[in-house]
C-alpha cells in the first residue's frame, strides 16, 4: 500500500471513529542505508526499510498524537482504535491552534533516483575512495543514502505528498605521530550520491591529520579564531535547537528578539526545507531568520503561531511539540573570503576545524562549553605556524556573532550532514574576533 | 506463526545466502509520554513498534537489515537482504571477525512490574504532572515542566546457534523542573535528577518519588538561585550528590570502558578512549575506594535484562576493583578481537538498528561513609548537585559539568547557596581524588544515552551515591 494510501485510509477510519474531530495523518516510507568504517574497513552495515504513520485527534478539547509501523490493516484499525480510546480520557488542551487549511507545496522534495536506488556496493566504492585517498593513514566514517516519501492528510481538507533523497559522508584520517594520534576530518552532505566525492574527502581528511603531527599546549584565553565549515555546523546546530525556535522565545529561554541587530552585518541566517511540509501539514519553504545581523523571524509552529501571533512556518515535529519548532536546514550565507584570506589577516590566532561535545549552560543566553576536535592551529602574523593540542572552550554564540565581531564569511558554503535524517547545515567558514578557551583539554 | 518462527526463517535465510553466523530479534515496542507545562498538558503521545531486524555474518563482514513487516517472506527477504549487505562489506575487508562463545539458551525472562503503568489512567497521569506544574508556578517558578515515560518492550531472539530467548522489558520514569527567568539568565531546578529518574519497574517508581511533595521547593530554589552569589572559581573539595555523580560515572567511566571504542570502532564520532588494553588489570582509574561494577542484573536499574541482544546472560562483572581498571563493557565480537572472553553488553534501541555495545548497569559499590560524615569533614569546599550541562572529549578524558545548585561548605557545614557552579577535570585525575563516598547508594536510570550512526538512545543504570573529590577546578564561566 502506497504511504498516500495508508494516509487517506487512516484518516477515513478515524473520521469514522470519532465524529467531529479533527484529525491529521501522516505516513512515511523510510529506506535508509548506511555503510561505517572504521579501522580502515567496513565494520557496521545497516539498511532498513520502515513505514510510519502519525495520527494526531483533536476532539471536546482534548488531544492526542499516536504513531505506528504496523500498517496492515488489522494494523491501522488497532491503531484508529488505541487513539479514539486516549483521546477521551486526555487531559484538556487549551491550546488547541486548529489544523492547517489546505494549501498546496510551495517548495518541490528533491530526488536523486539513482540515490534512490544506491546499493551497499555504491556507498563501499564511496568508502574504498576514501580509504584509498587517505595513503595508509588509519581511516573511520560513514557514507549514507536515504529515500524518504511521505503523504498528509487533514480533515479540514489539507493533502499533501512529497519526496526526497539524501546522500552524505562524514569521515576521518588518523595519523600516528610523535604527538600521539591526529584526527583530521572532512564532511559532505547533498540530495544525490554523485555529489560525494569519496577520494576528495579522504585526502582532505588526511592533509589535516598529516597536519597536526607535533601539537602544542596553548594557555586558555580569548583568541581571535578562524573556524572551518565542519565547526560552524555546530553554531548552525544550536541556534537551530535553542537560537530561533518561537516556543523557547516565548517561554523567555532564548536569546533572538526578532527586529534587534543581534549579530554583525556579516552574518545572513535562513532556513531552507528538504522536506516540503512539516508534522501539521503546513507547506515550508525558505524562510530568512537573521539578515544583514538582524533577527528578522523565528520558527513557528501552529501552537506557537496561535500563541504569538503570526502563522506557522512549517516548522513543527522535529522534537515534538514540548520541545517546540525546530528549522533542521541552517545555512549562513556566504561571504566573499578564501580561508588562506582569512588566515592571513590574523596577527595572533586559531585556525579550528571542527567543534566537539557542545552543551548548553545558559539557554538564555546561549552559553556554551565543547571542545576543538580534528585539527587545531595557531595563526602567527598571517600564517599557520604550528599545530595546537586540543582546548575546551566557554562562549556565548550569540556574543561570538555580534556587531563588530565577525570579521570575515567564507566564500564557500559546505552542505554538512546533521544528525536528523534528511537535515543537514550549510556553512562557511567564519572569521570570528574572539572565542573563549578557557583551558586545554589535557588537563 | 510465532515471532519465533519468523526469526528462525530470517536466520535461515541468511545462512542460505551465505552467512556463516545470522541472529534475528523480533520486537513489539510500546511507548506512551506526556509533557506538561505550568498546569497544561503539552504533548500526549503514544506509539507502536514492531518488527525483525537480521545480522549477518559472512567472512569477516557483519551485514543488518531491518524491516516492519512479521510475515514469513518479509523474514526470509530480510535474512537474505542481510547477508548480500555483508557480502558488499567485504570490499573494504578488515581481518577475521570471530565471536567469543556464549551459553545457547532457550530462556523465557521478564523485569519486575507491579503496575503496569500503561494501564494507570492517562487522566491519573495527567492529573498528576499539571498539578505538579501548577504547584511550581504558585510557588514562584516562571516555567514549570513535568514528564514521564514508558516503555513496554518484548523481543524474541534467535540465532544460527541455537538461542530461542524472549524478554518482557517493561520501564518508566518520571521528573519535574523549576526554571526562574531573570536579567538575562535563567535558573533551574530539577527532581528527581535534571532529565527524571527511570527504571525497569512499573508505575510503582513513579509513585514513590513523591514528585508533587518536591514542587514548591524546587521553584523556590529556582527563584532563590537568581540572587545567589556565583560559585567561586579556583581548587577547591568537591563534594558532589549522587544525582550529578551518576552522569559524572556515565560520561568518565561508562563510555571509556566501552570497548568499541578502545578498539577504534567509534572514532569518526562518539570517539575513542582514553585507555589501552595492554594496562588492562594494572591501570589505576581511580582511588581505592573506587569499585565500579558492570551488573545488567540488578533488580529495577533502568540497564537491567535477562539477555542482551546477542543472547548473552546477564552477569556482574567489576570494571573496576579498588581503583584498578579490571573489565570493561563488550560484545562478541569485539571481545574476540580484543581476546577477551566475554561478551555481554550489546543492545539495539529498536528492531531496526543494529546492536552494538552499550552501558548496563555501570555504578559505583558502596563506600564507608554517609553524605553528613562527608560534609562534617570537610573544612572549605562546595557540594553541588543536579545536572545541568556536560561535556567530554573524544577519549573521555577532559570533562566539564554543569549543576544546577550549589553551597559553601565550611568548617563542617552547608553554607550559602551558589548559583552557575561549573566543575572540570581529567577524568583519572578526578577519581584518583575521591577521598570520601558514601555508603548511600541508589540506582539512578538515564534513558536518552546517545551513541552510533544511525544514532540510537540506550538505558543505562547508575549506582551511585554522595563522594567528595579533591582539588577539582570549578568556577568555570563563559
Amino acid at each position: 500500500m502506497t504511504v498516500e494510501k495508508i494516509a487517506e485510509q487512516v484518516l477515513d477510519l478515524a473520521q469514522r471513529a470519532l465524529p467531529g474531530a479533527e484529525i491529521e495523518v501522516s505516513a512515511d516510507a523510510v529506506h535508509r542505508a548506511l555503510t561505517r568504517f572504521a579501522n580502515s574497513r567496513i565494520h557496521q552495515n545497516v539498511a532498513e526499510d520502515t513505514v510510519g504513520v502519525r495520527l494526531r485527534a483533536h476532539l471536546d478539547g482534548r488531544t492526542v498524537t499516536t504513531t505506528s509501523t504496523l500498517t496492515s490493516p488489522e494494523g491501522l484499525t488497532s491503531l484508529v482504535s488505541r487513539t479514539a480510546a486516549a483521546v477521551r480520557s486526555a487531559p484538556r488542551d487549551p491550546g488547541w491552534p486548529g489544523l492547517a487549511p489546505a494549501a498546496a507545496l510551495a517548495l518541490p522534495g528533491e530526488v536523486d533516483e539513482a540515490t534512490r536506488e544506491a546499493s551497499p556496493d555504491d556507498r563501499a566504492a564511496r568508502i574504498r575512495d576514501f580509504v584509498d585517498a587517505a595513503g595508509g593513514l588509519e581511516t573511520a566514517g560513514y557514507c549514507q543514502t536515504g529515500y524518504w516519501t511521505g503523504a498528509f492528510r487533514n480533515s479540514a481538507g489539507q493533502a499533501l505528498a512529497a519526496s526526497a533523497t539524501t546522500a552524505d559522508m562524514d569521515g576521518i584520517a588518523r595519523d600516528a605521530g610523535a604527538g600521539g594520534i591526529a584526527d583530521g576530518v572532512a564532511r559532505r552532505s547533498g540530495v544525490a550520491l554523485s555529489e560525494l566525492d569519496g577520494a576528495a574527502l579522504g585526502a582532505r581528511a588526511a592533509g589535516k591529520a598529516r597536519a597536526q603531527a607535533d601539537p602544542v599546549e596553548l594557555p586558555a584565553g580569548r583568541y581571535e579564531v578562524v573556524l572551518e565549515p565542519e565547526a560552524v555546523a555546530d553554531l548552525l546546530t544550536n541556534f537551530s535547537y535553542f537560537g530561533f525556535n518561537a516556543k523557547a522565545h516565548q517561554e523567555r529561554r532564548c536569546f533572538a528578539e526578532p527586529g534587534t541587530q543581534q549579530f554583525d552585518e556579516a552574518i545572513t541566517l535562513y532556513d531552507d526545507p528538504r522536506e516540503p511540509y512539516d508534522a501539521e501539514g503546513t507547506p515550508r519553504t525558505r524562510l530568512a531568520l537573521v539578515e544583514k545581523g538582524v533577527t528578522t523571524a523565528l520558527a513557528q509552529d501552529r501552537r506557537t503561531a496561535a500563541t504569538g501571533g503570526g502563522a506557522s512556518t512549517g516548522h513543527a515535529g522535529a522534537f515534538g511539540a514540548a520541545w517546540g519548532p525546530t528549522p533542521q536546514n541552517l545555512a549562513f550565507a556566504p561571504g566573499t573570503a578564501t580561508v588562506d584570506e582569512m588566515i592571513s589577516r590574523v596577527t595572533r590566532g586559531l585556525l579550528i576545524t571542527d567543534l566537539w561535545y557542545t552543551r548548553v549552560l545558559d539557554p538564555r543566553t546561549l552559553a556554551l562549553t565543547g571542545l576543538t576536535r580534528n585539527g587545531v592551529w595557531l595563526i602567527e602574523d598571517g600564517e599557520v605556524t604550528r599545530p595546537v593540542r586540543n582546548m575546551r572552550f566557554t562562549q556565548l554564540y550569540p556574543q561570538a556573532l555580534g556587531p563588530g565581531a565577525v570579521l570575515g564569511v567564507g566564500a564557500e558554503a559546505v552542505p554538512q550532514p546533521s544528525r536528523v535524517f534528511l537535515g543537514a547545515w550549510t556553512s562557511p567558514a567564519l572569521h570570528l574576533a574572539s572565542w573563549n578557551l578557557t583551558g586545554g583539554a589535557s588537563g | 506463526m510465532s515471532f519465533f518462527d519468523v526469526a528462525e526463517a530470517a536466520v535461515a535465510a541468511a545462512l542460505d545466502a551465505g552467512a556463516r553466523y545470522a541472529d534475528a530479534r523480533v520486537m513489539h515496542k510500546r511507548y506512551e509520554s506526556m509533557d506538561a507545562r505550568n498546569g497544561e498538558v503539552e504533548d500526549l503521545s503514544s506509539d507502536e513498534s514492531a518488527g525483525i531486524g537480521v545480522r549477518a555474518l559472512v567472512g569477516s563482514s557483519w551485514g543488518f537489515y531491518a524491516v516492519p513487516d512479521l510475515s514469513d517472506s518479509a523474514a526470509r527477504l530480510a535474512g537474505a537482504r542481510a547477508t548480500a549487505i555483508a557480502k558488499a562489506s567485504a570490499r573494504v575487508a578488515g581481518p577475521a571477525a570471530d565471536l567469543v562463545p556464549t551459553t545457547v539458551s532457550h530462556a523465557t525472562w521478564a523485569s519486575e512490574c507491579l503496575v503496569d503503568p500503561l494501564a494507570v489512567p492517562l487522566s491519573d497521569k495527567g492529573d498528576l504532572l499539571t498539578h505538579a506544574t501548577k504547584t511550581m508556578v504558585e510557588h514562584g517558578a516562571d516555567q514549570a515542566t513535568a514528564v514521564y515515560q514508558i516503555w513496554d518492550t518484548r523481543k524474541w531472539f534467535v540465532s544460527s546457534e541455537g538461542h530461542r530467548i524472549d524478554q518482557h522489558v517493561r520501564e518508566c520514569g518520571a521528573g519535574i523542573q523549576a526554571t526562574s527567568i531573570g536579567a538575562g539568565e535563567t535558573q533551574v531546578r530539577s527532581y528527581p535528577a535534571a532529565r527524571g529518574q527511570y527504571g525497569t519497574r512499573g508505575w510503582e517508581l513513579v509513585r514513590e518519588l513523591d514528585l508533587l511533595a518536591h514542587a514548591p521547593r524546587l521553584a523556590e530554589e529556582s527563584r532563590a538561585l537568581l540572587s545567589a552569589p556565583l560559585c567561586p572559581a579556583g581548587e577547591t573539595a568537591l563534594i558532589l550528590g549522587p544525582e550529578q555523580l551518576f552522569l559524572q560515572i556515565h560520561e568518565s567511566v561508562g563510555h571509556a570502558i566501552e570497548l568499541d571504542r578502545i578498539l577504534g570502532w567509534e572514532a569518526a564520532f562518539a570517539g575513542t578512549s582514553w585507555l589501552d588494553l595492554a594496562q588492562l588489570g594494572s591501570l589505576r582509574y581511580g582511588s581505592e575506594l573506587m569499585n565500579i561494577t558492570i551488573d545488567p542484573t540488578l533488580p529495577g536499574a533502568l540497564g537491567s535484562f535477562g539477555f542482551d541482544d546477542e543472547g548473552t546472560p546477564a552477569a556482574k562483572r567489576y570494571a573496576v576493583k579498588d581503583g584498578i581498571w579490571v573489565g570493561v563493557l563488550a560484545g562478541r565480537d569485539s571481545a574476540a578481537l580484543a581476546g577477551l572472553d566475554y561478551g555481554g553488553s550489546v543492545r539495539a534501541d529498536g528492531w531496526s538498528r543494529l546492536p552494538m555495545v552499550r552501558m548496563t548497569n555501570v555504578g559505583l559499590e558502596p563506600g564507608p561513609h554517609t553524605l553528613e560524615q562527608i560534609i562534617a569533614e570537610t573544612d572549605d569546599g562546595v557540594f553541588m548537585e543536579n545536572n545541568r550541562s556536560w561535556s567530554i572529549d573524544d577519549k573521555r578524558l577532559n570533562f566539564q559539568f554543569g549543576c544546577e545548585i550549589a553551597y559553601e561548605v565550611k568548617n563542617g557545614k552547608r553554607g550559602r547557596m551558589l548559583r552557575n557552579p561549573t566543575y572540570t577535570g581529567i577524568g583519572p585525575k578526578f577519581w584518583q581524588s575521591m577521598d570520601m563516598l558514601s555508603s548511600e547508594v541508589q540506582y539512578w536510570g538515564t534513558p536518552n544515552c546517545g551513541k552510533g550512526q544511525p544514532t540510537q538512545a540506550g538505558h543505562t543504570g547508575h549506582p551511585s551515591a554522595p563522594a567528595r573529590f579533591q582539588g577539582v577546578r570549578v568556577g568555570v564561566r563563559a
